[in-house]
């Protein structure tokens, strides 16, 4: 029985591609980069205009390791991927268009 | 052969109820929790780009420059970041079948909630002593309707983790319990990766 179960948690980790520890070190590397942020925003005029695009990819960078880590995307079926990016990039293009029309850019 | 039936028990997102087969092999349940999270996408983008387009819309004393406090928004950002790892500790506990572990994270991933909740409301509460009420100005109507949603949403996560606490002390999870979690997880972590976007675009990019 224990075997069982020792078996099925190597399969769970191999399927899941991390263990307790993986997540540990991945929730500390969200937390420097959140540090980080913070230290741009505080920093905007040294940084001129690197500032903006340093802070999205920043962004970027921490939801991309929440939804393919911590949500399992990048060891989960291809589908369950399919059906969130559908949702996302539908919300992104219609928003962006939203906002092109208001002439959010171009002020 | 044997090898082959553990793997297709407990190979992530597929449903090992005993005896149920979908058509995609793949668990239902989880299938349509990333179906309403996309949708959630939605919502959230409306509410977002609303408050960017808004957010210069106020007064000159009472704009975001003047109101927001960094560092304590930071320290409610790195609350529910961790939140998010003791989530999925409870998840990983759950795999394991180990449901005192399973609780202990949950319930550590409710009172960090609480504790980003708490931090919100003080937050409200200040703004609206400085003069910054919902229909004071369209960026604060925007801000509270985006961030207020956000927060129903977190509130709503703890009510459902302390359920879940409750539940897997009486044994009566119904189905898979590790999977259970794992859904429980999906819509905790997706609710911290608004966050993300939010503490960024709302908090950090000056209007």
């Amino acid at each position: 029985m224990s075997t069982a179960t020792d078996t099925q948690h190597d399969h769970y980790t191999e399927s899941h591609g991390l263990t307790d520890l993986g997540y540990i070190k991945i929730a500390i590397f969200l937390a420097i980069i959140t540090g980080v942020e913070v230290v741009f925003s505080y920093t905007q005029e040294q940084l001129g205009a690197a500032f903006l695009p340093g802070l999205l990819i920043l962004m970027a960078v921490k939801f991309f390791m929440v939804i393919l880590y911590f949500m399992h995307l990048k060891f989960d079926s291809k589908l369950f991927s399919l059906m969130f990016y559908i949702g996302m990039v539908l919300a992104v293009g219609c928003y962006v268009v939203f906002l092109t029309t208001m002439h959010f850019f171009h002020s | 052969m044997a090898d082959t039936a553990v793997h297709d028990d407990t190979h992530a997102g597929h449903d090992d109820h005993a005896g149920h087969h979908t058509s995609t092999g793949l668990s239902n349940n989880k299938l349509a929790m990333w179906m309403f999270l996309g949708s959630e996408c939605l919502l959230f983008g409306g509410l977002i780009s609303t408050y960017m387009l808004y957010r210069g819309r106020h007064s000159a004393n009472l704009g975001p420059d003047q109101v927001w406090d960094i560092p304590f928004t930071s320290a409610s950002s790195f609350v529910l970041l961790m939140s998010s790892l003791t989530m999925v500790l409870a998840v990983s506990s759950a795999h394991r079948k180990d449901d005192r572990n399973t609780k202990v994270w949950l319930s550590v991933t409710a009172l960090l909630g609480s504790l980003f909740v708490a931090g919100q409301v003080y937050e409200f509460t200040t703004f609206y002593r400085e003069g910054l009420g919902f229909t004071t100005s369209l960026f604060s109507s925007s801000f509270y309707t985006l961030t207020g949603f956000h927060g129903v949403h977190v509130t709503v996560g703890i009510i459902m983790l302390m359920s879940l606490v409750g539940m897997i002390s009486r044994n009566k999870v119904p189905g898979n319990k590790a999977e259970t979690v794992e859904l429980f997880g999906l819509y905790w972590h997706f609710v911290d990766v608004v966050w993300i976007l939010i503490f960024t675009l709302v908090y950090l990019i000056p209007a």
